[in-house]
């Protein structure tokens, strides 16, 4: 009896689809390749990238494994200056906070920049369905929220599509004319969100980093619009995660330059804002009112599996999504996850559901290379190990079992295996021509290969006769 | 005030502390090495020990990024450069702060000026062809410029503006990130302002195809004049 959920299903099928469509492919190849070659370069610029990975590591360690201490100093120091800070146990309450917020303010116009953590608990939705239209800032956001689809890339949230898609996208929606230029398509953008900044009566990011030294945030971003979002509405409200808290200031020193390293191969990105409050008295603008939602959202559940800890670790970088094999041929939208690749693979399970996303677990060649590339070294692949075999303990398939038991028992007497592999000999490549009306499992594992022939002398057989 | 779930978090957390956690998937026991104020100094990209060779990264960090930098030696050559430039940039208004370092060079701008002084209207910075600002720092291993609300006249003067001009002087050159964050720890210590930002070259984005366009949201143009 196996149990697929219908989840794993669409990731089979679309997968499938994916990873024939060569064009898809190519893109996503072009595109990495760039990334990979600048942040080759710009790792090798550091004295000892190996141990600033490590270090990070350890801050985050020290953060992950005191978060109550350090998420009380974090919002003791936010509220002295004013912060509104809401503790959301799962997004439901998180969304229910920000559409009353919305509500009690009156607002009629809403500006976001670019957050995974509001795609995870669709904080969108939720304001549409209260009767509040939200307006995604990022480029990349902007063109898939007016695609009405999920981002393809946590980072890189429309790297999927051509200039000329965009181009036929802004047409469409925007009523713009053609353009080949990227440049061109870029000020499209630019003069459609400007008046949005000014008009909305609410700004809302994420939060990359919260200090808990000094009660601050920290957004990392290029374009200018999580910047905009967050000087000149009103009302900003910032949505966190509970992991994404460190120790000092200082210590984004390290982490600053080490996410847009691994990230997109920039040495540092364009703007690192720190926020730590509304407008003080003594300053010129800035939001009257700011609320910084902490999400728990199975958080806590993750941080209960010590095996798997270190999962909150991640400063969300992208990386180990750029060197997996499977992202880069089933590409994004095949997880269907807020969180695309191994990361995702890792922690969605824990998010979401073990035996509906257990399937992700496999969608991995276990090479290892996101371990490898992980800025703050998650053990990345083998969690994906740990989520088998706690899949299998949660739910064991009779089958498979039998399976393994025959094979270790057969594997005690030799002489019997040997003679078993003679007798199966000429129907391997029976097998083989018969593949499409085998039953499952056997044509799970058969249609895409080959069995190999059983050779005609065993080892067994040479060694006798050496 | 609603503060949300507070106890019911902090009490699942401390539930899930119990169990420790292993420091590496070789199941080493307790906690990795601390890392110290200075160590990263040690990782990151190396910075040259002199003055010289700082400025010499910070000018090639800036021209790589596509930050224009101009080093003068004096306030005047300072004011002269500002006025090329509002004439190559046809600015037809433009927005300041009140600094000692801009002061005597913003007046020599002969455009309308807008002050952020206690309230910086965003409608009429929107109008405004540049934002001239001063700084906290400048970081010669990033090629960044460290500001915050309180040293360049809160949060939208430096971003809002199509073009951002800072004005700094020499001895305001940090050599890396490690000495910045120590700059902020001195300057602001328990009142530090809402708002602290590091510039890293004008406003830029990669999200179509990857291709840099600059310009995205933010200023398109940055200019750094330094006076040394």
């Amino acid at each position: 009896m196996s149990m697929i959920s219908s989840f794993a299903a669409k990731f089979k099928n679309n997968a499938i689809k994916l990873t024939a469509d060569l064009g898809h492919r190519a893109k996503i190849r072009t595109a990495l390749r760039s990334y990979e070659k600048a942040r080759n370069g710009t790792a090798a610029q550091y004295q000892d990238w190996q141990a600033a990975r490590t270090g990070a590591s350890a801050i985050k360690w020290e953060a992950i494994n005191h978060l109550d201490a350090y998420l009380i100093e974090f919002v003791d120091k936010l509220t002295a200056r004013g912060t509104k800070v809401f503790w959301a146990s799962n997004g439901q309450e998180a969304c229910d906070y920000v559409v009353a917020l919305a509500k009690e303010k009156g607002a009629r116009s809403i500006v976001k920049s670019k957050s995974m953590t509001s795609e995870e608990i669709h904080l969108n939705e939720a304001l549409g369905q209260g009767g509040y239209k939200v307006v995604e800032s990022d480029l990349g956001e902007y063109i898939v929220q007016l695609r009405e689809e999920a981002p393809y890339h946590l980072v890189f949230p429309a790297m999927h599509l051509t200039r000329h898609e965009i181009s036929d996208l802004f047409q469409e929606k925007l009523h713009t004319p053609p353009t080949e230029s990227p440049e061109e398509l870029t000020m499209i953008a630019r003069r459609e969100l400007r008046m949005k900044y000014l008009q909305a009566d609410i700004g809302i990011s994420g939060a990359n980093f919260g200090v808990a030294e000094t009660g601050m945030i920290s957004i990392t971003e290029n374009e200018g619009n999580a910047r905009l979002t967050t000087a000149l509405p009103k009302v900003h409200v910032a949505l966190m995660g509970i992991e994404k808290v460190i120790p000092k200031l200082a210590d984004l020193a390290l982490f600053l330059p080490m996410l847009a390293t691994a990230g997109t191969g920039q040495e540092i990105t364009c703007y690192n804002s720190l926020i730590g409050g509304p407008r003080q008295p003594d300053e010129p603008d800035g939001p009257e009112e700011f609320h910084l939602i902490l999400l728990d959202n199975h958080r806590t559940e993750l941080l209960a599996d010590a095996e798997q800890r270190d999962a909150l670790h991640c400063i969300r970088c992208g990386a180990c999504l750029n060197v997996c094999p499977i992202f880069r041929n089933v590409g994004g939208h095949t997880y269907a996850t807020t969180y695309q690749g191994p990361i995702g693979s890792v922690i969605t399970p824990h998010l979401r559901g073990l035996m509906d996303w257990k399937h992700l677990s496999y969608a991995s060649s276990l090479c290892g290379a996101c371990t490898e590339t992980c800025p703050v070294k998650i053990d990345l692949h083998h969690h994906l190990l740990q989520n088998r075999r706690n899949a299998v303990a949660k739910h064991p398939d009779p089958a498979e079992r039998l399976a393994f038991r025959a094979f270790a028992f057969l594997t005690r007497f030799p002489g019997l295996l040997n003679r078993l592999a003679r007798l199966s000999r000429p129907f391997v490549p029976l097998a083989n021509a018969a593949r499409s009306i085998l039953p499952p499992p056997v044509k799970g594992w058969v249609a895409s290969r080959d069995l190999p022939p059983i050779a005609a002398k065993s080892f067994r057989d040479y060694w006798r006769t050496r | 005030m609603n503060s949300g779930r507070r106890e019911d978090i902090l009490g699942r957390i401390r539930e899930a502390l119990r169990v420790p956690a292993p420091h590496s998937h070789a199941g080493q026991a307790g906690a990795p090495a601390p890392v110290g104020r200075g160590q990263p100094k040690a990782w990151l990209p190396a910075v040259p020990p002199d003055t010289e060779g700082r400025l010499a990264l910070f000018q090639k960090n800036c021209a790589q990024l596509r930050t224009e930098l101009h080093l003068v030696t004096d306030v005047e050559e300072a004011a002269k450069i500002l006025v090329n430039l509002r004439d190559a940039h046809h600015w037809t208004a433009a927005a300041a702060h009140h600094h000692s370092l801009l002061d005597p060079v913003v007046k020599f701008l002969g455009l309308e000026t807008l002050f952020a002084e206690h309230r910086l209207d965003p409608k009429s910075l929107e109008k405004c062809s540049v934002g001239i600002t001063a700084c906290d720092a400048l970081i010669a291993q990033t090629g960044s410029i460290l500001l915050t609300t309180r040293s360049a006249g809160g949060r939208a003067l430096s971003v809002l503006p199509p073009h951002h001009v800072v004005v700094a002087q020499a001895d305001q050159l940090v050599p890396d990130l490690p000495a910045a964050f120590d700059l902020l720890y001195a300057t602001y210590g328990t009142n530090y302002p809402s708002f602290a930002t590091f510039i890293t070259g004008p406003s830029r984005t990669g999200d179509i195809e990857r291709i840099l366009v600059l310009g995205a949201h933010g200023p398109r143009n940055l200019t750094v004049i330094l006076i040394r």
